[in-house]
């Protein structure tokens, strides 16, 4: 070819990259001039000139420190309860399933073909008065005549960690599925018994998956909205709900773009210090 | 006889401790088990409820019927919201798999100055939560007096599978043997030869891989696509939408018919793939 060889990763990029330039660095800032508006005095909702009032920031932060701890601890419980349910799941595709293996892995995704927002409403209904579940409990004694399993934080945290179950399965799979047996083998032989060697040998090697499936599972959980609209109550708001009705039904843009800022920062600060402390420089 | 062989106390294993010895051995297994129907069961669900003659409101059954399923516009907007969801996602498949793939091959294939940030640059999209992303965008639009509509929702969703492609193909890319494409040169195929008769057909089944995931992760898509959408109304968005009414029983059908197509066009690729590594 006659194009000199150093231009062609910059040809290559340059598309790709104007285009995520353009629809996501120029938008991030635009967010962030947007985040220290204050509304044009007499002027109309939604309305806004730029006055660098960066308490906006505080009061944003202080008038939703409840949604944004709650958003924080559910994506959290979520994210590990992912965990521990993907964990032995991958293990056992990755080690255990012998021939069947594409096959069990197609099955793991197979259900997020089905649209996430019918899945978590079918849970909605499969939990709610008119599922078969909680009056079945009920009759057994097992939970209060008054107890539902809807519109709870328990709610929505199980909705959270069932929707991005694949999200953590696949990248441990992944990790786990390129452990050379052998290595294993070899903590055998130097008399680990099965749990040693699997403390020891097989956690580590599969590090990597665990950072990136956890990664991939936290942040979606806490910039998350739609589970705690479908499977919660006003009492279990996240600061996705927030965010999604200062934008839609107050108009009020400053507020909803310092809180999405907020958010945003608090995430790439936890994802850098996790990243760091997990020592894996492989994301994703 | 039998019941002689029975009485004559040959020493077994007490119930429990055989009982413990068959749970430890199949303790994963059974673990499988649970784990697949957790995952099951709201697919089930709306399935079984695509059946359910149902009249507005989905919530109740109220007896089964194959008329949902003779008849999938049949609620108002359903096939309307799809066809819409269909076009975004053909759209945006093809914009995000074209550039993501080629900075899969620059990100893969090239040592350059910037890679690092490069690197970045494609992480950080995929590090912030949806809703900032679709926010932002909004604002961009609103400042520009764009209204959102269907090309900024196609917009958006290049933008969000871009990394997503990126990262998929990066992944095939850094699996080849570099020896194959070293044996095409020593075969005196020259650099663009090589790169369509080697290069190309081996990652093609990754770019596949990545086309497939950006159409769903595209099609499934709310929280963006609610932002940037307006008045147009996609499948997840009239799922949404009808959720406070009921969803009618069309939409289960078309999410059911979605799963299992889904599920035909990864096991048809999987077949493909053994055949050619046989």
């Amino acid at each position: 070819m006659s194009l000199p060889k150093v231009r062609v990763p910059y040809l290559l990029l340059f598309p790709g990259f104007a285009f995520l330039f353009t629809f996501f660095i120029l938008p991030i800032i635009n967010l962030a001039q947007t985040s220290t508006q204050t509304p044009i005095a007499g002027g109309d909702t939604g309305q806004y000139e730029q006055t660098l009032a960066f308490s906006n920031y505080v009061q944003a932060f202080l008038d939703n420190k409840e949604q944004f701890g709650r958003s924080f601890l559910y994506a959290t419980l979520a994210t590990l309860f992912a965990l521990a349910i993907a964990y032995p799941l991958a293990y056992a595709i990755a080690f255990k399933s012998g021939k069947f293996k594409n096959i069990l892995l197609v099955l793991v995704v197979a259900p997020f073909f089905t649209s996430f927002l019918l899945r978590t409403i079918a849970w909605k209904q499969i939990l709610g008065e008119e599922g078969f579940v909680v009056p079945g409990l009920r009759s057994l004694h097992i939970i209060g005549q008054q107890t539902t399993l809807t519109s709870t934080s328990f709610a929505v945290v199980a909705g959270m960690t069932y929707n991005f179950l694949p999200f953590m399965t696949l990248p441990l799979y992944a990790s786990l599925e390129r452990i050379d047996p052998r290595t294993i083998e070899a903590a055998g032989d130097l008399y680990a018994n099965g749990i040693t060697a699997f403390r020891r040998v097989t956690v580590p090697l599969s590090l990597p998956g665990v950072v990136a499936g956890t990664l991939l599972t936290f942040i979606p959980a806490a910039g998350d909205y739609v589970n705690a609209a479908i499977l919660g109550s006003p009492n279990t708001k996240m600061i996705g709900n927030v965010i999604e009705s200062r934008y839609f039904k107050i108009v009020d843009y400053p507020t909803a773009a310092a809180l999405s800022f907020t958010l945003m920062a608090a995430i790439l600060i936890l994802v850098t210090l996790y990243i760091r402390k997990a020592g894996t420089e492989e994301l994703v | 006889m039998t019941q002689k062989i029975k009485d004559a106390s040959i020493p077994t294993i007490p119930f429990k401790a055989r009982f413990s010895r068959w749970f430890g051995r199949n303790l994963l297994r059974i673990y499988m088990i649970f784990g697949f129907t957790y995952l099951f069961i709201p697919v089930a669900y709306t399935f079984a409820f695509s059946f359910n003659d149902s009249g507005k409101s989905n919530l109740i059954w109220k007896g089964f019927t194959l008329g949902n399923w003779q008849n999938p516009c049949g609620a108002p907007e359903v096939c309307n919201a799809l066809g819409n969801s269909i076009k975004i996602g053909l759209l945006a498949t093809t914009f995000s798999t074209i550039l993501g793939t080629m900075i899969a091959f620059a990100i893969g294939r090239y040592h350059f100055k910037g890679r690092a940030s490069s690197n970045l640059l494609i992480f950080l999209p995929m590090a912030t939560p949806e809703i900032v992303l679709g926010a932002s965008l909004l604002s961009l639009f609103l400042v520009f007096k764009i209204n959102p509509g269907f090309w900024p929702t196609v917009i958006a969703h290049v933008m969000f599978c871009i990394s997503f492609v990126v990262v998929t193909v990066k992944a095939r890319i850094a699996s080849l043997d570099p020896r194959l494409e070293q044996a095409a040169m020593d075969l005196y195929a020259n650099e663009l030869e090589t790169f369509k008769r080697v290069t190309l057909p081996l990652v093609a089944p990754g770019i596949a891989g990545a086309a497939l995931l950006a159409f769903s992760l595209s099609f499934d898509d709310f929280i963006i696509t609610n932002f940037n959408s307006g008045t147009l109304i996609t499948f997840p968005k009239f799922v949404y939408v009808a959720a406070a009414r009921g969803i009618p029983a069309q939409a289960n059908v078309i999410g059911s018919a979605m799963f299992f197509l889904a599920l035909a066009i990864v096991i048809a690729g999987q077949l493909v793939n053994r055949k050619k590594t046989r």
